[in-house]
Parts: structure tokens; sequence; C-alpha cells
């Protein structure tokens, strides 16, 4: 009895699931709903809440989708419409995403009207590479131009090993401004300090650095336009309702390099939480009257969050069983088909899970059902092995006495074969289960959410406190689904067949 | 002897890769007698057996069960009218013993009440108790186990027993005790019972008729109370002798 028991609720469970899914499938109607993104360092959120509060203020309805894991997904998710709006930077577009860097303005905005896209609003910063020297010396040898450098061979220039190997860094800065120095690598994290205390002249920054302010130093002028221009821009899609892109204009030129600094500084050295910084901002320059931010406390946050992580991984794992117990039972007496979908599956979990979810963005947007598919993919493989382990681990003594009693092809499956190989596949799903619990942190990548949103942001703003929100829950999850399993299995399987 | 035989094989041949694992077997089996098959491993006795109930479909030849060939599309309602034992190992781990015995029954949608009825009757005849039927196999003793197995082969009145060395790893003292109980079962509720096994005192004890199998064939078939009145003086190794003896002479 408790085979067939476990077995209904089983079948039960894997209809829920896909009840489950047609919900998550079905379209919310929220067609009014501004969709806004951003990728993953805190000058991103900044001007993502900027954007998204100024809307909410103006009455319109917002939602966000932070922390998209890259240029490339942010962009795709704007082009296939899972997303309104993103920040961008010029030069960010015409070299990564379009691949012609000596683009002019009036071609960019040609290629992205190609796209149905188009750039919203000029924040009016210019977040590029800069060169960063110490304000004492700058000033005593009256130092303003990167072409000053020139006139002073012994100064010690030490650059980002990024900067330092790019094609389009040192290399070429040297070349097109023929400075004389050498210059050594060091990690960007130390290279203002070391200019600081005088080890260390000169160094690459980026213009919009927040920590530029808290250390004495001079960016000198490119007076040789030798870096590319990153301006800040709010990337939207052409559809975007007159109302919304009336709103948003008024952000046009208001946050210079100087501001944003002091906003990317308060992110940074004072940890403040993004969404706050931006409504400061907003309230300041008088663009949004009013406090509109309600920030959840820590318990409900946390909550929403594991709810959320719960969700994706049930209705993902759910899903795998529906689909990889009745294939592996089906092609288990076929060995050559059986061995292949172990292949495919194994393929599958070779995929690392950010290429998969940026695969899948093009395709399917973003949100939830990236991350599902992707789970639910991840999850084939523990399940479909152990299915397939424990039939054929069945005694053919056992199978063979079932036959000859009269028990017909399926009366063996759900009889013998079946209860005899639960144990083994109850194992599987619940390694797939931890696995996904696990792979599901990454979900936030793609807007789904998720413990994943803490953690993720946690490592953008280097706030320890907002990893350990997510990465806590994450790991008591993984302990509580591995003892649901025990308890599963203590009640559902004798002691003596129990794996 | 009225009418058609219960269960008859007609020129049954089954090759193995080219070796005869039956070759060419005629037999009728006695109705509700038990037919001993004998002979040393590998001469074709359980795969003869495993003819029977369709478990193996043979080359040439027919097997005939209630006067009719065995349709092979269609087996599991026939091999509900067979009981089949084999040795301890094929119970159903996963199921207690009540389980094991009850399957079939279930499976046919028998009331309640009658499972019940019919799980004692079982039970008396094998002095099988309720706290036993309630361990799983490999909780109960070799020869708790091997009753399981006969009364679950029981359960739904079969007219045909077929007995693959049920009780080949079971010690000679339990042995004895569940050769009474199972000839105490067969008076009780005869079948056309057939016995593979390689015992030759099992094979007098039990059977009416004795078949020896060499090499895929039959070397005699000779009634038990024969074999005893011609050959007073003879213990049971002896016998086999003799059986084998004759074929080769």
């Amino acid at each position: 009895m408790t085979g067939r028991g476990g077995l209904l609720a089983g079948l039960a469970m894997c209809i829920l699931s896909a009840a489950a899914l047609l919900y998550v499938l079905l379209p919310g109607g929220e067609s009014q709903t501004i969709r806004i993104g951003s990728k993953i360092f805190p000058e991103s959120y900044i001007l993502a809440e900027i954007t998204a509060q100024m809307l909410e203020g103006q009455g319109i309805e917002v939602q966000r989708k932070l922390g998209l894991g890259g240029t490339l997904i942010a962009f795709e998710a704007l082009k296939t419409g899972s997303i309104d709006i993103y920040p961008e930077y010029t030069g960010t577009l015409s070299q990564a995403v379009l691949r012609q860097p000596d683009m002019s303005a009036a071609e960019l905005h040609a290629a992205l009207a190609e796209r149905a896209l188009a750039i919203g609003v000029l924040f009016g910063f210019n977040n590029s590479y800069a060169v960063a020297i110490s304000e004492d010396i700058a000033a005593s040898r009256n130092i303003t131009l990167i072409s000053d450098l020139a006139e002073h061979p012994d100064l010690n220039l030490g650059f980002s090993l990024e900067f330092l190997n790019r094609g389009d860094g040192w290399p070429a800065l040297q070349a097109a401004y023929r400075l004389p120095q050498r210059a050594s690598g060091i990690e960007h994290a130390l290279a203002y300090r070391a200019v600081d205390s005088g080890k260390l002249d000169v160094t690459d920054a980026y213009t919009t650095d927040g920590e530029l302010d808290t250390f004495d130093l001079r960016l000198l002028l490119d007076d040789k336009a030798f870096f590319p221009g990153y301006d800040a821009v709010l990337l939207a899609r052409r559809d975007l309702p007159r109302a919304v892109t009336e709103v948003l204009l008024r952000l046009d030129g208001r946050i210079d390099e100087a501001t944003m600094r002091t906003l990317n500084r308060r992110v940074a050295n004072e940890k403040m939480e993004p969404h706050l910084v931006a409504a400061q901002f907003l309230r300041d320059n008088g663009l949004v009257t009013g406090n509109t931010v309600d920030s959840p406390g820590m318990a409900r946050r946390i909550l929403g969050y594991t709810a959320v992580h719960l969700k994706l991984t049930l209705i993902a794992l759910l899903l795998a069983c529906l689909v990889a117990i009745p294939a592996a039972l089906a092609l288990a007496r076929y060995s050559g088909i059986a061995r292949s979908l172990l292949y495919v599956t194994g393929l599958i979990q070779t995929i690392p899970a950010l290429a998969l979810l940026a695969l899948l963005v093009p395709i399917v947007g973003l949100g939830e059902i990236p991350a599902i598919i992707a789970l639910f993919l991840y999850s084939l493989l523990p399940i479909v092995r152990n299915t397939l382990t424990g039939i054929f681990s069945v005694d053919p003594l056992l199978k063979q006495v079932a036959t000859g009693m009269g028990l017909t092809a399926s009366q063996q499956l759900w009889k013998v074969e079946l209860p005899l190989a639960a144990p083994t596949i109850l194992a599987g799903v619940k390694t797939a289960a931890i696995i996904s619990i696990g792979t599901a942190t990454l979900a936030a990548f793609v807007g789904a959410g998720g413990l994943g949103e803490p953690i993720i942001t946690g490592l953008t703003l280097n706030d320890h406190r907002l990893i350990l929100e997510g990465a806590i829950p994450a790991a008591l999850l993984a302990i509580a689904a591995e003892l649901l399993f025990e308890a599963v299995e203590r009640t559902t399987v004798p002691a003596h067949l129990r794996v | 002897m009225a009418g058609m035989p219960v269960l008859s094989l007609n020129c049954v041949s089954k090759d193995y890769g080219g070796t005869p694992a039956l070759d060419g077997i005629s037999l009728d089996f006695a109705e509700n007698r038990i037919t001993a098959v004998i002979g040393r491993s590998g001469c074709g006795k359980s795969t003869l057996l495993r003819a029977c109930n369709g478990l193996l479909v043979p080359d040439r030849g027919a097997v005939e069960i209630f006067g009719q060939p065995l349709d092979y599309t269609n087996l599991s309602v026939l091999r509900r009218r067979i009981g089949y034992a084999v040795q301890s190992t094929g119970l159903f781990p996963h199921l207690s013993a009540r389980a094991n015995i009850t399957l079939l029954a279930s499976l046919e949608g028998w009331e309640q009440e009658r499972v019940r009825q019919r799980l004692s009757e079982l039970l008396q005849m094998t002095q099988l108790n309720d706290d036993q039927l309630d361990k799983y196999p490999h909780q109960l003793s070799g020869g708790q186990q091997q009753r399981v197995g006969l009364c679950r082969a029981m359960m739904l009145h079969p007219e045909i027993l077929l007995l693959d060395e049920p009780f080949a790893a079971i010690d000679p003292i339990t042995r004895s005790d569940i050769h009474r109980q199972l000839l105490q079962l067969h008076r009780a509720e005869p079948t056309t019972a057939v016995l593979v096994t390689h015992d030759m005192r099992e094979a007098m004890r039990l059977a009416d008729q004795i078949v020896v199998m060499e090499e895929g064939r039959i070397s005699s078939s000779t009634a038990t109370t024969d074999l005893r009145q011609d050959n007073p003086d003879k213990d049971a190794e002896e016998l086999l002798q003799l059986l084998m003896a004759e074929t080769v002479s």
C-alpha cells in the first residue's frame, strides 16, 4: 500500500506543478507596468532606482528587474521586450553590443532605431577611463593635461591589470601621447591608496568612481580625446508610452560626474542602499516630492526572497519529475536510447548556469521562466540517472516471478519495479532538489528574484550583511530539503530497502 | 484420466545457441497428481517448467493447457490459474508476507472477507501465524519464507501448481515439515503439480510420478509406487542410479 500511496501522491504533485507552471506562464495583464532593469554594479542600480522612483512619483507603475547578469543579458532582455528601460553607456553599446567601436552618435542612434530601441535620456555624465594623479604632485609641477605627463619621465605609473593589458588601454594611451614612462600593474582597489601614500604617482580611474573624492586625486584632462565617450544613457524601447518618456526627459542632464561620484560613494563607502541614495537625490533635486520609498523589514524581505526561491525550485523540480521519471521508465527497456538520454542530460549539466541563462533570455525573455527552465534542465540528470539505475537494479528473478504469477506489464511496473526502484528515484530527486536550491540563487541574474537577489546585490555593493541575508536562508533551505526527503523516505520506504 | 489432459507438452524443443535445452519433449502431466522432474543441473528441467507457463517460448512444438495451445499474446489471465513458486528469494522484499500472499487476490478485486477467509485456510495448512504475516520476507526464516511462497502460489485456488526447486535452500528438518504440509495441502486442494528438483528423496516423498531428464530429453518416467514396489531394498540414491542407468542401456 505504501508504494501505491507514494506514487499516487507523486502523481498528484506532478499535476499540481503543471497547474502552477500554467499560472506562471499566463500573461499577467499588466501592460501599463514599466519594467526597469539594471546591470550588476552600484552605479547601474542607482540610475535604475532613480528612474523607477521618478516614474513612481508620477503614479506610473514600475517593476524592477535589477542586477541582470551582464551587458548581453540586459540588452537582449530589452530587445525582446522583457524590460522597457535600463541604464547603459554609449561606449559599451558601440563596442560591446554593436561591435562598431568608431560609430558616430548618429550611426549609434540609427543602429538602435533598427532594433526598435532609443536613447531616452542622457544623464549628463561620462563614465570613462581617466588618468588620475596625486593632487600634491599635480599642483607642484602644474600638470593638468595628460600630455603634460610626457614632460615628467620620472613619474611612477601603475595601472590596473585590465587597463595595462587592453589594446585600447595603456599601450594605445602611451603611443597616442608619446609617454616615456614604464608602467607597472597594480590591483585597482589598492591603486588610489598607493597614490595617496606616495608609493605611486599616476593610475587609471573611472570618472565617476565614488572613491576618487575620498583621496586627494586630480583627474587629468584627456586633451587628445583618446578615451571613447561612455555617456550614461537610459536605453529604452521606442514603444514606451508618451507619458513615460515625458517624465524621464526631466532627468536629462541632471547628473554630472561629480554628482554621480557622490552617489556612488554613498553606496560604496557609506553602505547606503541604492534605493535610498536614489530617493535622496530625487528629493534634493525637487524631482520627487514626499517620501515614496518604503523599505520592508529584513524578516519580511527574507521571507519574500525565500518564497520566490522555493517557488522557482519546486516548480522546476516537479516538472523535472513529471518529465524525467516517465521518460526514464519508458526508455529503460531500450538500453541504447536510455544511455543516450543519460548523455544528453549529462551534457546539459556541463553548460555553466550563467551561460544557459544568457542563452535562454533572447528566447523566453527575463524573469521566472528562464530560471525555471534552467533549473528544470539541471534537475533532469540526477532524476533520469537514478530512475534508470533503480529500474535496472531490480532482481531479474523477481521480474520473472511477477510475470509467472500473471502480473501484467503495467502491474509489474506499479507493484514491483517502481516500489523497488523508489528509494533510488527518491535519492535522485533529493539530489536534484539540493542542486536546484543552490543554482536558483543565479535566477536573480535574469530578474527572477529569490535568495540570489540579496546575494548578488551584496556582492556588487560589497555588503556582507546583504550577502548573508541570502546565503544563510539558502543554506537552511538545502538542509531543510535534506531533512524533508529523509522524513519522506522514513515514512514511505521500509528500513531494509533504504539507500 | 477422462477428457483432455490439464497440462501437456507436445514435441517441445528449445535451443540456446545451438545447444538443445529441450529436445523434443512430449509429456502429459497426470491430472491432480504431483509429477517430479528430476535431473542434474543443466539437464533442462527448469527450462521445461518455464515452458509450461509461457515464460519461455519453445522453438518448436506446443504447450497445451486445459486442452488449448498457449496463447502467448495474452498469458496473464491464464497464469493466474497456475500457481508458481520458486526458491525463497522469489518473495517481493518490499511487501509484507501478507501482502505477498494476497497480491493477486487484491489485483483480482476480491472482497476483504473472502481474502481473510482464504488466508486463514492457507495459514492453517502451512502452520504460519498472523505475527509472521506482518513481517517482511527478510525477517522470516528460510522455512517460513518458503511456506509464504507456497501460500502465495495457492491463493487463487490454481488448477496447476509449478514448483521450481522451492525447497532447495532449506535445512533437512524444516524441509521434512514443509513436505508434510505440501502433501496435506495437496490432499485438501488437489492440483496438477509439477515439481522440479534435484533431490531424489524429495521426489520419492512428494511425487506420484518421477520423470528423469538428461541433456534436454526425458530418459524415464515411472510411477513412484511401482518404483518402490519393484525395488523394496534400495534407497533413493540407488533408485535414481537405477533410473538413469536404464536409459544408458
